[in-house]
């Protein structure tokens, strides 16, 4: 990195996260670090934490977070309340965006931006200004105009729904964007919507983490650091190459070998 | 439930304050010499006080109804005062000189009178407890022959024009609460639009109940001719009281062959405190009669009142004619609403759509009660219904008694309904975007809503929105 500030430290810095839901423990120590500018992936099989770690850091209260720390930016991420969190920077792809009948796309989007702007000290934006900052970043991900007038999220179709999520990036232009599996559930035309437009918003003052489970996501934005999940830690870290291991050796040996602790020394986050 | 959640359900009524003005009041309790005073101290036909008096020897037989899906203690008819109005400090030739008490109340409620009247192009007849105080843009609607005025100047500068449709379509006789205000009484608004004219603004009446104990019956009747087009706003605010306070209106509306009568309320009396103590009973009848080709449009959004009971409906007795009915009712703390429509159909080739959103928080009891009824001879009659409900928190209720009556074969009724909550999911995909808790309920509850504000003239709906989203403070945006 090339900023003086970030030599030292990280834009993300998480160490030591343990959470649980309910009596069960998913986070079992988790730490990882995200530079300024980079684009990590964490991959993982099915129940390894992945969505719960994306949804801790946002603020969702469904886990209890027993241990560790997540600091953004020198902030105490775990101290603040969802919006707080978002106002710093901090942006949750979700994998199943939810619907909200009757409250226009086009209104909330300007609704969540304005909130930003005015926790950054900057003018709202007007209906008329608004449309005009809108409209390119539509263009990112061929959304139709029509979608913006319809309510948020409702009766779009998966990938529809997907495209929407990165939209809202687009508008939000966040710091930290994790986002939850947004290549799930995507037919070959929408994955490349969705992952030119990821790719479209990578820059030099963003950090980006995608949680998948394939590697194919990774293809169209080829990750700096690649991470392995399981168990509810970071069990390996590596580099592009290692997101095709994984697909040709499949997760299971990853499962195999967190059990036998094989991985305890590695467990450091980025390399 | 959520902290913030809990904090906006709890929010206190804005709009309680009592503003000091000179009553001229008549002893409390209800007989035959009572209403002849209030009929006497206005000076009215003999007509008038027939039937004042027909409707009172009525209401001695019969009883208050008690099937509506609302608890409240008994009412003591005899512990009410039926008539009150302000005295006036002089006559009044121009809104300057309208008491600055009474306008500065108005400004607290925020509807600077004649700014409203001037910008927003409406002409409103102010109502002040129970007489008209004020009214603006006569001139302009004379031009044009519209006549709209307080009940009581039309009783004396168009008395034929009262005689011929007062009790036309709500008899005297027609139920408990209606009988009543058609003995009691004291002042309204009236309305008649001539032959093929459109109304040019939007009329609009601002109702507010001040003097303690004191019952409020409006009467408002309202007339468009053939193939005239008239929109009318009723708004109401209340202040805080602590003892509940009975309002019982009459409302009509007559569309004749080929007219458009469209009539949007807002609703927001004071609805007592977080325990219930307080509020207003809002027993209100309100139908309209619709005659060939003619449309009736009822929108509604009813925020306040301890008790709402309340079912605006239409008799859509001309062939084609048309019925709408658009609802919002919201009620939170330990607020009960029992409302919803009738729509007769008579005529042949006769429609009406109901859209009903119920909006229930806190310990709020919200019940939808409809009737669709299609006669014998109303051939290819169609009727739609949706009612939505939306829950807040897990104390209050919703409730949905519809009732479907069809005599011919030909028609066609349909009923949706649906129930909700507002997830935790949603609430959580808003703060993620940086949009705080409240501000998030009152967004949702509002697109909840959105088919039904829609509905409403522009600038009420503005003040609709604000209002939903201020009632569930105490809930939507």
């Amino acid at each position: 990195m090339s900023s003086k500030d970030h030599e030292n430290r990280p834009l993300l810095q998480v160490e030591g996260l343990r959470a649980r839901i309910g009596e069960t423990e998913i986070l079992k120590g988790l730490s990882l670090a995200v530079n300024l500018g980079e684009v990590h992936a964490i991959m993982g099989p099915n129940g390894s934490g992945k969505s719960t770690f994306a949804g801790v850091l946002a603020g969702r209260d469904h886990a209890e977070v027993t241990a560790g720390s997540a600091i953004l930016d020198g902030r105490d991420l775990l101290a603040m309340p969802p919006e707080e969190r978002a106002k710093a920077g901090l942006f949750l792809g979700f994998q199943y965006p939810v619907e909200i009948p009757g409250v226009g796309n086009l209104y909330f989007l300007r609704t969540a931006l304005n909130a930003q702007r005015k926790a950054r000290g900057e003018e709202e934006l007007d209906a008329v200004d608004f449309l005009e900052y809108v409209k390119d970043r539509m263009k990112l991900v061929e959304m139709d105009p029509t979608f913006m007038s319809r309510g948020l999220n409702e009766g779009f179709s998966g990938g529809e729904k997907k495209r929407n999520e990165v939209l809202q990036m687009a508008v939000l232009e966040p710091r930290l964007a994790i986002l939850d599996e947004i290549d799930s559930g995507l037919d070959i035309d929408a994955l490349r919507i969705v992952a030119q437009g990821v790719q479209a918003l990578r820059g030099p003052k963003r950090s980006t983490v995608l949680v998948t489970h394939y590697q194919r996501l990774l293809e169209y934005v080829v990750p700096d650091v690649v991470h392995v999940m399981a168990a509810g830690r970071i069990v390996l870290s590596g580099g592009r190459e290692l997101a095709l291991e994984l697909e040709k050796k499949g997760y299971a040996w990853i499962d195999e070998e967190a059990q036998r602790g094989a991985f305890a020394i590695s467990a450091q986050g980025a390399p | 439930m959520t902290d913030a959640l809990r904090e906006l359900t709890e929010q206190k009524y804005k709009y309680g304050f009592v503003t000091e003005i000179d009553e001229d009041r008549i002893p409390k309790g209800l007989t035959e010499d009572i209403v002849r005073l209030i009929s006497h101290k206005k000076g009215e036909p003999q007509f008038l006080l027939d039937f004042r008096l027909k409707a009172f020897r009525h209401w001695l037989t019969i009883e208050e109804p008690r099937w509506a899906n609302v608890r409240y203690s008994p009412i003591d008819y005899q512990d009410i005062v039926y008539y009150s109005a302000p005295k006036p400090k002089k006559k009044l030739a121009s809104m300057d000189e309208v008491d600055p008490e009474l306008r500065a109340a108005f400004k607290k409620l925020g509807i600077p009178l004649e700014e409203q009247a001037r910008l927003a192009n409406v002409a409103v007849d102010a109502v002040f407890d129970s007489v008209s105080v004020a009214t603006t843009f006569k001139k302009k609607l004379a031009d044009l022959g519209v006549i709209f005025c307080s009940f009581s100047e039309a009783v004396r500068e168009h008395p034929e024009l009262v005689e011929r449709y007062l009790g036309s379509v709500v008899p005297y006789s027609d139920n408990y609460f209606a009988t009543l205000n058609s003995a009691v009484f004291s002042d309204g608004s009236f309305a008649y639009v001539p032959k093929g004219i459109r109304c040019p603004m939007e009329l609009s009446t601002y109702f507010r109940i001040n003097a303690a104990d004191t019952g409020q019956f409006e009467r408002t009747l309202l007339v468009a001719d053939e193939g005239a087009h008239v929109s009318y706003l009723e708004g109401c605010t209340a202040p805080v009281r602590d003892k509940n306070q009975l309002h019982a209106a009459v409302v009509e509306l007559v569309a004749l062959d080929g007219a458009e009568i469209k009539y949007s309320t807002v609703q927001n009396w004071y609805p007592g405190d977080a325990e219930g103590r307080g509020g207003i009973y809002n027993f209100v009848t309100k139908r309209g009669k619709a005659m060939r080709r003619s449309k009736i449009s009822w929108t509604q959004v009813e925020t306040g009142s301890a008790i709402t009971w309340k079912y605006p409906s239409c008799i859509l007795q001309g062939d084609e004619s048309v019925g709408e009915f658009y609802s919002v009712a919201l009620t939170n703390h330990r607020q009960q609403a029992d409302t919803g429509t009738k729509m007769i159909h008579i005529g042949k080739n006769t429609r009406s759509t109901i859209i009903s959103k119920g909006i229930s928080a806190g310990r709020g009891q919200n019940s939808y009660r409809g009737q669709v009824k299609i006669l014998k001879g109303a051939e290819n009659a169609r009727n739609y219904s949706q009612c939505d409900s939306l829950l807040i928190g897990d104390k209050c209720g919703a409730h949905t008694f519809p009732y479907i009556e069809v005599r011919n074969p030909t028609a066609k009724v349909e009923h949706e309904a649906t129930t909700s909550k507002i997830s935790e999911d949603q609430l959580f995909y808003c703060r993620q975007r940086g949009i705080k808790e409240e501000d998030a309920v009152s967004m949702i509850v509002n697109g909840f809503a959105r088919q039904v504000l829609k509905e409403l003239p522009m600038e009420f709906a503005v003040e609709a929105q604000k209002l939903l989203g201020m009632s569930l403070e105490g809930s939507v945006g």
